[in-house]
């Protein structure tokens, strides 16, 4: 069996003949700048960096590993939180950040169709002087790409009306781990045959590299009216969600924030949020004014009766983006209050928050860890944030087991261990808890069929790799991560 | 032991019985028809069946066993109606998980007892869950509800090894491991068998307002449609209408919302349509397949009224009559023929039509059809990554156990 430095040299070789110089990197500072994704505590440098134009230099680099048995990871923007983009120490990294055009809006289609670079909200302002958008909007929205977005199916603060990516895609052209380049879907509906882009959507870069995406575009609804809530606690913002959802109001969001994530957000962005609130909501309605008017007036209602003692309707464009500024920002804020924190990505049926919030902040105290709570309500989809200070001997231990538990807390009620942020690197043992063998074996009946080698981002999602039975000894080992995730958990 | 008496012993309740006239698939009599009530009768069944090297067909209602192409060989139908009902229904929660044996029918009456709705149509009558999973079978309200693979949450499916797998899961927003819903999702029953399945819900609207109008022609109904898709009135359906022979077209829209609010959106709705009649329920034939013979047609949106008019002119030069109907809010239109149709002028309709539709980048598929009918062409026509198609299958079913011949391909 070649030795894995002896196939590297040998891909070098063979990229360095079909490829430009500034496409290739080999300075190890600048591969250092690729080490990690979102998720910044799982850091690999990869050995080769392919700066891809097109969907040739991608045909060309995953023909070139897989002759050679090297695996390859494909990465956007990088600002994936679950450690999907990160390299492998003895493979390629394949950067598609270059392929950023936006190559057609079609209104008359209502589709955009965009190479995997080109950031989310781009497509949106692309499309908005025929008054159209694409909806998924993850909060990093300005920076992620439509690529990333594809492989982990991301959703968003509107997904709960809107839904996910995987939704809104209804074309992909992806280059297969044997090399080939295959057109998926495209503007029209329902192609026949098996759903492949149904399942290549969420599946983390492990099935293929998309290197062009169609997708739908929405008409720009007539009427956008948000609302800012505040209560005392996140039981009574709880009580709100609940009433609204159970009358059959379907807003495009319903975001809630307990007291700690208020404090962060106000310390980072100054929100003004609704001064002592333990909890606030924020309600998004859209569509028909006349819709949206009538639905508004029923939400405040709600917010009424489970004890809200200030809402706040946004009168402007600008006092729209206020409120959602403090939303967007928070994860990030929370670096204000605290020098180090972990964010969790869990989901409960909707009906299970109230207990599991409960639960939450009884591990929180008995670890002596504050937690703060950003959470879709309108989905169940929350993201405890562990707060703590690495610097204090075993502190970084004792978030990892509370922001483990808190997972296991989501399982316990029915849930899953990931709504948006995915899989990758850092819930591979979580995906043991969540689903059984047979379960695992089945998923990976298809990675089989994709990429029987195991060269695709191996070692991304699933806690053991399937053997797939054709062509024995070229699975690649990947001791780097395995070494990882031992010392993580 | 026989396979019938092996069969019989694990379906408890259902039992086996040898195959019978009515069992028959495009002409094929099946040796055996077993019925499992549970997955893991199911996964009896199917373990039986591969250790003896038999072929397998599930069926639910058995209402859609003329679709895709003609199995080759049948050796046993898994009869699932009996494995029916919900599982569980948490209301608040907006989301149901239920036995693939179970009628949307069935369905409805027990979501409407907490004004909830599962928002596919019932496209053909006494359709199963399980049935419209395996065809991804949308009607009229996936313009804004989304198709069976977007309301599709998780899965329970016995392998064609007889291995029970889950995929998904019962809360809404979920990706953890690989989405095998939409993969399953029309794969006519050839990668496994969908036992159990989880949807997401919504409320039943409080209100509906049903409006339609018709049009002389495809340039009039081409300046209504684009009004309409072009409109920020949020239509909960598009649909278009034309009998056979060439004649007016319908175009009628729904309205879902409050009612103080639809009066409102009825007036924009109208000043779209022109002279349109207004109703507070869908016409009866709502959603309905417009043929025994069907085919299905997919474009990008913007190509349905030429579509339309192509569609017109094959009618006179191959004196062909085709009734249509379709979610022209989608780029879907579903052309009805009847079975007596003359073989070589179907034959020619389907190649034109693949040809003109296929430049847009649509497809053309025989949906439905008498087996005498799609004996001499090929139901799906060309197919996009069909290698890559072979390999999943390759992978699921080594041994082309499960509906063999009935897909892509032969797949």
């Amino acid at each position: 069996m070649t030795r894995p430095q002896d196939a590297l040299v040998a891909v070098l070789r063979r990229l360095r003949e079909l490829l430009p110089p500034e496409g290739l990197v080999t300075d190890s500072a600048e591969l250092r700048t690729y080490e990690c994704d979102g998720l910044t505590h799982f850091r690999v440098v990869p050995a080769l960096v392919v700066l891809a134009r097109s969907s040739a230099d991608v045909r060309l680099v995953v023909s070139v590993c897989g002759q050679e048995g090297v695996p390859y990871v494909a990465r956007g923007a990088g600002t994936g939180l679950s450690g999907g983009a990160v390299p492998h120490a003895e493979g390629v990294l394949i950067v598609l950040a270059k392929m950023r055009a936006i190559l057609e809006i079609d209104p008359a289609n209502q589709r955009a169709v965009v190479e995997p670079g080109v950031a989310n909200l781009d497509v949106s302002r692309a499309a908005a002087p025929s008054g159209y958008y694409y909806a998924p909007d993850p909060s990093s929205q300005q920076v992620c790409s439509i690529g990333g977005n594809v492989a982990e199916n991301s959703g968003g603060a509107h997904c709960l009306k809107y839904g996910f990516t995987t939704n809104h895609v209804t074309g992909l052209e992806v280059v297969t781990p044997d090399g080939e380049l295959l057109e998926l879907g495209g503007k029209a509906p329902d192609p026949p045959g098996y759903d492949l882009m149904g399942a290549l959507v969420g599946s983390e870069g492990t099935l293929g590299i998309v290197t062009k995406v169609t997708v739908r575009l929405l008409r720009s609804p007539e009427t956008v009216r948000t609302l800012l809530a505040g209560f005392a606690d996140t039981d009574a913002a709880g009580d709100a969600v609940s009433s609204i959802i159970a009358v059959g109001l379907l807003p495009a969001a319903i975001e809630m924030m307990d007291a700690l994530a208020i404090e962060a957000a106000e310390a980072a962005v100054g929100c003004a949020y609704p001064e002592g609130a333990g909890a606030v909501l924020i309600v998004e309605l859209d569509g028909p004014e006349v819709e949206v008017v009538t639905a508004l007036a029923e939400v405040e209602q709600h917010c009424h009766a489970a004890g809200a003692f200030e809402l706040r309707r946004a009168a402007t464009p600008a006092e729209r983006t206020q409120i959602w500024h403090g939303r967007k920002s928070a994860f990030a804020a929370v670096g204000r209050i605290s020098p180090d924190y972990i964010v969790q990505d869990g989901v409960v049926p909707r009906t299970a928050l109230p207990s599991v919030l409960r639960e939450i902040n009884r591990l929180s105290k008995e670890a002596g860890l504050r937690v703060a709570n950003v959470f879709h309500a309108g989905d169940g989809n929350l993201h405890p944030l562990v707060l703590f200070d690495a610097s204090r001997p075993g502190e970084l231990a004792l978030a990892e087991e509370l922001s483990s538990r808190i997972l296991e807390t989501c399982l316990r009620h029915g849930g899953s261990i990931t709504g948006e942020h995915g899989v990758g690197l850092d819930k591979v043992t979580s995906m043991a808890k969540m689903f059984r063998p047979d379960d695992l074996d089945t998923m990976q009946l298809l990675r089989c069929a994709f990429d029987p080698d195991n060269l695709c981002n191996p070692a991304k999602i699933f806690p053991t790799p399937r053997l797939c039975g054709e062509r024995p000894g070229r699975q690649s080992p990947h001791p780097i991560e395995v070494a990882g995730l031992a010392e993580r958990y | 032991m026989k396979l019938l008496e092996s069969l019989a012993s694990v379906c408890a309740s259902g039992g086996a019985r040898s195959g019978e006239a009515a069992d028959e698939v495009d002409g094929l009599l099946p040796e055996v028809v077993a019925a499992p009530v549970t997955t893991e009768e199911v996964a009896a069944v199917v373990g039986l069946c591969a250790a003896t090297k038999t072929t397998m067909l599930a069926r639910g209602s058995g209402t859609k066993l003329d679709w895709g192409g003609s199995p080759e060989s049948l050796g046993v139908v898994i009869d699932l109606s009996g494995l029916n009902g919900v599982v569980e229904h948490e209301p608040g929660d907006f989301v149901v998980s239920l036995r693939a044996g179970t009628t949307l029918a069935a369905l409805d009456r027990e979501l409407e007892r907490a004004g909830q709705r599962l928002p596919i149509d019932e496209v053909v009558p006494n359709s199963s869950v399980g049935g419209v999973i395996a065809t991804g079978l949308s009607g009229p309200s996936r313009y804004l509800h989304g198709a069976v693979r977007d309301l599709l949450i998780g899965l329970t499916v016995v392998r064609a090894d007889g291995v029970v797998a889950r995929s998904g899961s019962k809360v809404v927003k979920n990706v953890a491991g690989y989405d095998l819903a939409k993969l399953f999702t029309g794969s006519y029953g050839t990668l496994a068998i969908v036992t159990e399945a989880i949807f997401r819900l919504r409320p039943r609207p409080r209100a509906e307002r049903y409006l339609s109008a018709t049009f002389a022609d495809e340039a009039e109904l081409s300046a209504a449609l684009s009004g309409i898709l072009a409109s920020q009135l949020a239509f909960a359906a598009v649909e278009l209408a034309r009998a056979e022979g060439g004649g007016p077209m319908t175009l009628g829209v729904l309205l879902e919302g409050h009612p103080d609010a639809l009066e409102r959106r009825m007036a924009g709705a109208a000043a779209l349509l022109g002279k349109c009649a207004v109703s507070d329920t869908v016409p009866k034939e709502w959603g309905q397949l417009p043929g025994p013979v069907t085919l299905k047609i997919a474009v990008p949106l913007g190509f349905v009224p030429s579509l339309l008019g192509e569609l017109s002119a094959l009618e006179t030069t191959l004196a062909i009559p085709l009734r249509i109907r379709g979610s022209a809010g989608v780029g879907i239109l579903y052309v009805g023929l009847e079975p007596s149709t003359d073989q070589a002028s179907f034959a020619e309709l389907l190649q034109v039509l693949r040809s003109s539709v296929g430049s847009t980048g649509g497809s053309v598929v025989v949906l439905r059809a008498p087996a005498s009918i799609k004996a001499g062409v090929d139901s799906w026509g060309p197919v996009a990554g069909l290698e890559l198609m072979r390999r999943v299958k390759e992978r699921f079913d080594p041994d082309r156990r499960l509906s063999p011949g009935r897909f892509v391909g032969g797949i």
